[in-house]
């Protein structure tokens, strides 16, 4: 096993505690915390990617040869406009479900509304 | 002008989205998402029209070439599905006013209006991209506009429904951009021509499965694949009529399509096919799709959940279809993702008039609901007889080619699932035509009808149905009925669009 690429074991290690909080928590709140985990890691699995050895910050200037990829950046940019998106639209249908439920449990939240559901059935 | 044509069906869509929000006019947001779609689908026919003779239009934005800059590509394989999603966004256009006029906040419908925009500019941007980071972007567009298009429902369970979908939609979105990143990793390009190019040389190397295993599950997602299916029952049953009559129809299709460019015109039917045996597994998980889609139809207490766990199945015939990688198959594929996205809308749309004048879906509210409201009840049989594909309906045409693709590859076992489905398919419209029929008129339609006769009460659009909405759905179920009787015209582009995946792949 090299570890000469150790930040590619990092970033899938980011991966998976961002994947496992989405699955493992109730909580809406901590759900979404969980998704941007998982989010920014690929963010940087991909900036990784664009890493050159000994690269510079690609921007163009004297006395410097070697350039990062800067392609990866860009399309990260992209991404992160599309994380920042999905997170601000989940954040607000938290709020709106704290206001109709009182509540970020996924489990109460499902409770509340099977009582409703047989309320208006009885 | 018509050389501009590949991007204006994206850009019209677009640009219409920001206006709906700013002029906060109901009218006109409605008239802008009408003209969208009008504008979309005029691009679309001639769009089709300039690549029927097997021409596929290469289209670059911004005027940087490929695989440098970003491109558009037309050809056989996705005019059928613009002309789709463009059709059914013109008649959901219609369909919508009154729709959500009754359903909605009046304050939140230019905003409605421009997720709508949003989402047939998502849609397809997917389908006419040839980027695959571009795809990526289209599709959280088009998601993260039906996540807000599903939290707009009328019940507050829409919320949490939409909360999952964007968690769960939001999981696929990154597997799939994982995916393109390690294809972008071994073969440095992001174009899907150029990395069809390229790949073959390295068939093999693990980074590569891994990609074409991540943009499989991430799509696989969108798809609504069993067993990934679970955001997909909620989301549709809960958004407003309109809204769901707009995704049951599209957005899963599109994600179809976009998983067959993927597997054929990118990573290749060889190493997604050959090595990775994506055939076999999609097989499997079609059967198991259709019998507990189906089965889980039959045992649902609400209309709208009961069409939603039936696309359930339905996509499983799709996957059936294309995961015999053989022309007649994909042909049978694209024909049924027509043919049940017209039936589908028609149902979800005859399911929105039921909610207009009864104000409840659920299976025991419509008790009787056959003897005062006959027209939507003959729409909602028309409709589930082609669901069960019975002939003379647009779901025997593609349930039969799909039965002849089965036997040409002695998938006999398939075939029995898919006869099972089928019968189930029977038993759930069934059990909507013994309901609306059969029993005695339930309390809320007895009381609909006396708000209808006595006219004094709430609103008028409880007394006659909008005819708006009405014309919409019926001409839903009189195209399912036209192509179940002269299928020429989608069997011919189902016909162009297998061809040309099979021949530009590899």
């Amino acid at each position: 096993m090299s570890w000469s690429h150790y930040a590619y074991y990092l970033i899938v290690a980011l991966m998976m505690i961002g994947l496992y909080t989405v699955i493992s928590h109730g909580n809406l709140l901590k759900k979404l915390i969980g998704l941007n985990l998982f989010q920014v890691s690929v963010f940087m699995l991909y900036i990784g990617l664009g890493a050159v050895e000994e690269g510079s910050a690609p921007i163009i200037k004297d006395g410097v040869e070697t350039y990062s990829h800067p392609l990866p950046h860009v399309l990260i940019l992209t991404a992160i406009v599309v994380g920042i998106a999905t997170t601000a639209l989940g954040l607000a249908l938290v709020v709106r479900i704290f206001e109709a439920y009182g509540t970020l449990e996924e489990d109460e939240v499902i409770t509340r509304d099977a009582a409703e559901h047989d309320g208006v059935a009885a | 002008m018509t050389a501009q044509l590949p991007a204006l069906q994206v850009i019209i869509p677009l640009l219409c989205a920001p206006f709906c929000v700013l002029l906060r006019s109901r009218t006109i947001a409605w008239l802008l998402f009408l003209a969208a779609a009008a504008g979309s689908l005029a691009c679309a026919v001639v769009l089709a029209e300039q690549v029927s003779d097997g021409e596929v239009l290469s289209y670059s934005m911004g005027g940087w070439r490929a695989p440098y800059g970003i491109e558009y590509v037309i050809s056989g394989f996705n005019t059928p599905v613009l002309l789709l999603v463009s059709t059914i966004a013109v008649i959901v256009a219609v369909y919508s006013r009154r729709s959500l006029a009754a359903e909605v906040d009046s304050k939140r419908i230019p905003l409605l209006y421009a997720c709508f925009c949003l989402n047939l500019a998502g849609l397809l941007g997917i389908v006419a991209t040839g980027d695959a980071f571009n795809a990526f972007v289209f599709l959280e567009i088009a998601s993260l506009s039906s996540y807000a298009l599903i939290a707009m429902g009328r019940r507050r369970r829409a919320l949490l429904a939409a909360f999952q979908y964007l968690v769960v939609g939001s999981i696929g979105a990154i597997f799939i951009l994982i995916g393109i990143g390690l294809a972008y990793g071994v073969t440095g390009t992001l174009n899907m021509a150029d990395l069809a190019q390229r790949l073959p040389e390295i068939y093999g190397n693990r980074a590569l499965s891994a990609s074409v295993i991540f943009v499989f599950v991430g799509l696989a997602i969108k798809m609504a694949v069993f067993p990934l299916h679970s955001w997909l029952p909620d989301a549709y049953a809960e958004a407003p009529s309109a809204v769901s009559t707009f995704l049951a129809a599209t957005s899963t299709k599109v994600a179809i399509y976009i998983f067959l460019r993927f597997a054929f015109t990118v990573f290749g039917a060889t190493l997604v096919f050959g090595t990775l045996t994506l055939d076999r597994i999609g097989l499997l998980l079609a059967c198991l799709a259709m019998v507990i889609g189906s089965g889980a139809a039959c045992f649902q207490s609400d209309l709208k959940y009961l069409l939603a766990w039936s696309s359930v199945a339905q996509i499983g015939y799709i996957v059936a279809g294309f995961s015999l990688v053989t022309a007649s198959g994909l042909e049978a594929a694209y024909l049924h993702v027509i043919n049940h996205a017209v039936i589908k809308a028609a149902l979800f749309g005859a399911a929105g008039l039921l909610l207009l004048r009864l104000g409840s879906v659920r299976l025991t509210d419509l008790a009787g609901f056959g003897r005062t409201m006959p027209w939507t009840f003959a729409a909602i049989v028309l409709a589930g007889l082609g669901l069960v594909g019975i002939p003379l309906t647009a779901g025997f045409v593609s349930k039969w080619a799909l039965a002849m693709a089965l036997i040409e590859d002695g998938q006999g076992l398939v075939l029995a699932v898919m006869l099972v489905s089928s019968l189930l398919a029977l038993v759930y419209v069934g059990r909507v035509v013994e309901i609306g029929w059969f029993r005695e008129p339930s309390p809320v339609i007895a009381a609909s009808a006396v708000t209808a006769t006595s006219a004094t009460s709430r609103s008028s659009t409880a007394e006659r149905l909008p005819r708006s909405m009405t014309v919409a759905t019926w001409t839903l179920v009189l195209l399912s009925l036209y192509f179940g009787i002269d299928a020429t015209l989608p069997a011919t582009l189902a016909e162009s669009a297998a061809t040309a995946l099979l021949g530009s792949g590899g």
